[in-house]
């Protein structure tokens, strides 16, 4: 085994008469940043909704760690190792950013538990704080989440998606709608992040994709168009042609 | 990581002396209800207060703290008083294991409705949750050799009971006060104890953000369905209090004006907060007491009041109080 951790096979996704996605084979390897890229309407929001558990394939079959993914609801994803982030802004937005947190690793050990008290739970407390230390959050702990700034609610989500500790992690371009001293910070937290896990990364600025990433997937139309190292990507005409070209590239 | 004991210090956000009072919310709750009888005018609007204070609360579980607005709790509410009713005076079941009986038997019924509404989201839930609990009205309303149709179950009196081998007169006011409230320190324990707990951090999760908690790894549906039943267990003991201390089970308590009205309490004294219920209970039987002496058309007073709380004080008369002394923020 080449340590191999996700495989797709001939994912597809039609919604009514549409189809999204379709025969999307692809493996990733564990412990690498990889991107999907791709023009706007590409499918990459699907395939990640897909990879996740929150929309099911129409066909195609999903293997993480060499186990069948198929047919298991979304809240069980995480369970196995995967986690993510949102395109959107998605966190608690009325807790404590620490409460954002300890909420998310709690879901890992205890749910309907109603004798216990949650305030001596220190064990996932000190879990929640670790991750807030390791996005540069800890010192907003007690604030709550819906008053911190655009960036630093991005990187309380990727605190979210992290403190599961998961063996893959899906990021839904963190980066949107930062400005470029956000951006800057945030791609420094990505390289911290790549280093240690695995990472799947959906994003729109080329320049950063093509500096982050081992490995580059391109979807366009609904299709796989190229897979590759970024140097490959960049010199591939096909992708040149529908994607880089439009804007001389790295916009 | 430096240590547990820093951890530790930072966990809690450094509660004022206000603030560290309120860890003992269930005492100073219980301290306040048992001076109740001597605050209101009379004893018999004390024991209103307990019994709707009891029920608002159950639901707060479920509107204030998980954010699931339901229409039906009346359900629950008149379950607990009609299977209560229905213990002792049919079955002559002693009063205390018939309000056991009663309370998980409404626990089944929350089951079975909460299976059936949890599955929708927003206005769907309401509507289904009110068609429900209008269909238990109708059922208990038909089911007459069981339930007294319209005229409400009688025949049930509790007149004495035997705590710990003492008899006690239940029909003396002050008796059967401390009795009921004895009741309501049970539910608020236990009420307490679920938003102390880590299913408490699960319910306010999926208020704050459904799919978030769902991509967390929590069951949302399942989640839901338990503090249905939850919610459904605290307000049906309510209507076992109801029963015991009118000796009748009118059966309005089941129609959808009683679940209109545990809203409009909830709403009144502030939902999310864990003293609120009782504050709104008290504020609208205060004033249908004192407005329905000089009009019959109480309710459009407090209906104009009801309102003017929905503009300007969307976190009620307790919830404004506590954010006003600065002691709202930090407390589940």
């Amino acid at each position: 085994m080449s340590g191999e951790l996700l495989r797709a096979e001939g994912i597809g996704k039609r919604f009514g008469g549409f189809v999204a996605l379709e025969g999307i084979s692809v493996s990733f390897a564990a412990g690498q940043l990889t991107s999907i890229i791709g023009p706007n309407g590409a499918g990459k929001s699907t395939f990640f909704n897909i990879l996740s558990g929150a929309l099911t394939p129409s066909s195609g079959k999903l293997h993480f760690r060499g186990r069948k993914l198929n047919g298991l609801p979304q809240h069980r994803f995480v369970h196995q190792g995967i986690s993510r982030s949102y395109q959107i802004t998605n966190i608690f937005p009325d807790l404590s950013v620490h409460e954002n947190v300890r909420v998310a690793v709690q879901a890992l050990t205890v749910s309907y538990d109603i004798w216990r008290n949650r305030a001596r739970l220190t064990e996932l407390q000190a879990r929640a704080d670790a991750a807030l230390d390791a996005v540069g959050l800890l010192g907003k702990r007690n604030e709550l989440a819906k008053f911190l700034s655009h960036g630093q609610q991005r990187a309380l989500e990727i605190a979210i998606a992290l403190v599961s500790e998961p063996e893959l992690l899906l990021l839904d371009e963190p980066t949107a709608g930062m400005g470029p001293e956000e951006t800057k910070d945030m791609v420094a937290l990505l390289e911290r992040l790549a280093d240690k896990r695995t990472v799947l990364l959906v994003e729109h600025k080329m320049k950063m994709v093509l500096g982050l990433s081992k490995r580059v997937v391109v979807l366009h139309h609904g299709r796989l168009l190229a897979d590759g190292a970024p140097d490959e990507i960049r010199s591939n005409p096909e992708v040149r042609r529908v994607y880089l070209g439009q804007s001389e590239g790295y916009g | 990581m430096s240590g547990p004991s820093s951890g530790e210090l930072l966990a809690k956000p450094a509660p004022g002396g206000l603030g560290r009072l309120l860890d003992h919310r269930v005492l100073l709750s219980i301290a306040v209800l048992a001076i109740l009888p001597w605050l209101l005018p009379s004893k018999a609007l004390a024991v209103n207060v307990l019994i709707y204070g009891v029920v608002v609360m159950g639901y707060n579980l479920l509107f204030g703290y998980t954010g699931l607005l339901s229409f039906g709790q009346a359900a629950f509410f008149g379950a607990g008083a009609y299977f209560t009713g229905i213990a002792i005076g049919r079955y002559g079941v002693p009063w205390f294991a018939a309000v056991a009986i009663a309370v998980l038997l409404s626990t089944c019924l929350a089951a079975v409705i909460g299976i059936v509404s949890t599955r929708t989201r927003g206005i769907y839930f309401s509507m289904v949750t009110l068609a429900l609990a209008q269909l238990v009205y109708y059922v208990a309303l038909q089911a007459s050799s069981f339930t007294g149709g319209e005229n409400g179950l009688r025949g049930f009196t509790v007149d004495r009971i035997s705590l710990f081998g003492l008899q006690v007169n239940f029909l003396d006011p002050v008796n059967k006060y401390y009795v009921l409230m004895a009741f309501a320190g049970l539910a608020m324990w236990f009420q307490s104890r679920i938003l102390n707990s880590p299913f408490g951090a699960v319910i306010e999760a999926i208020r704050e953000n459904e799919q978030r908690a769902r991509a967390c790894g929590y069951d949302v549906e399942r989640s839901k369905l338990v503090v249905f039943m939850l919610s459904g267990a605290i307000s049906s003991l309510g209507g076992c209090m109801l029963a015991l201390h009118l000796s009748i089970v009118p059966l309005d308590i089941l129609h959808y004006q009683t679940s209109g009205m545990i809203v409009m309490m909830v709403l009144l004294g502030g939902a999310r907060s864990f003293f609120g219920p009782f504050v709104g209970a008290a504020s609208f039987l205060i004033l249908e007491d004192v407005i329905s002496l000089w009009t019959p058309h109480w309710q459009i007073f407090v209906g104009a009041i009801f309102v003017l709380f929905v503009l300007f004080l969307p976190k009620g008369i307790w919830g404004t109080l506590l954010d006003a002394i600065g002691v709202g923020k930090a407390r589940p």
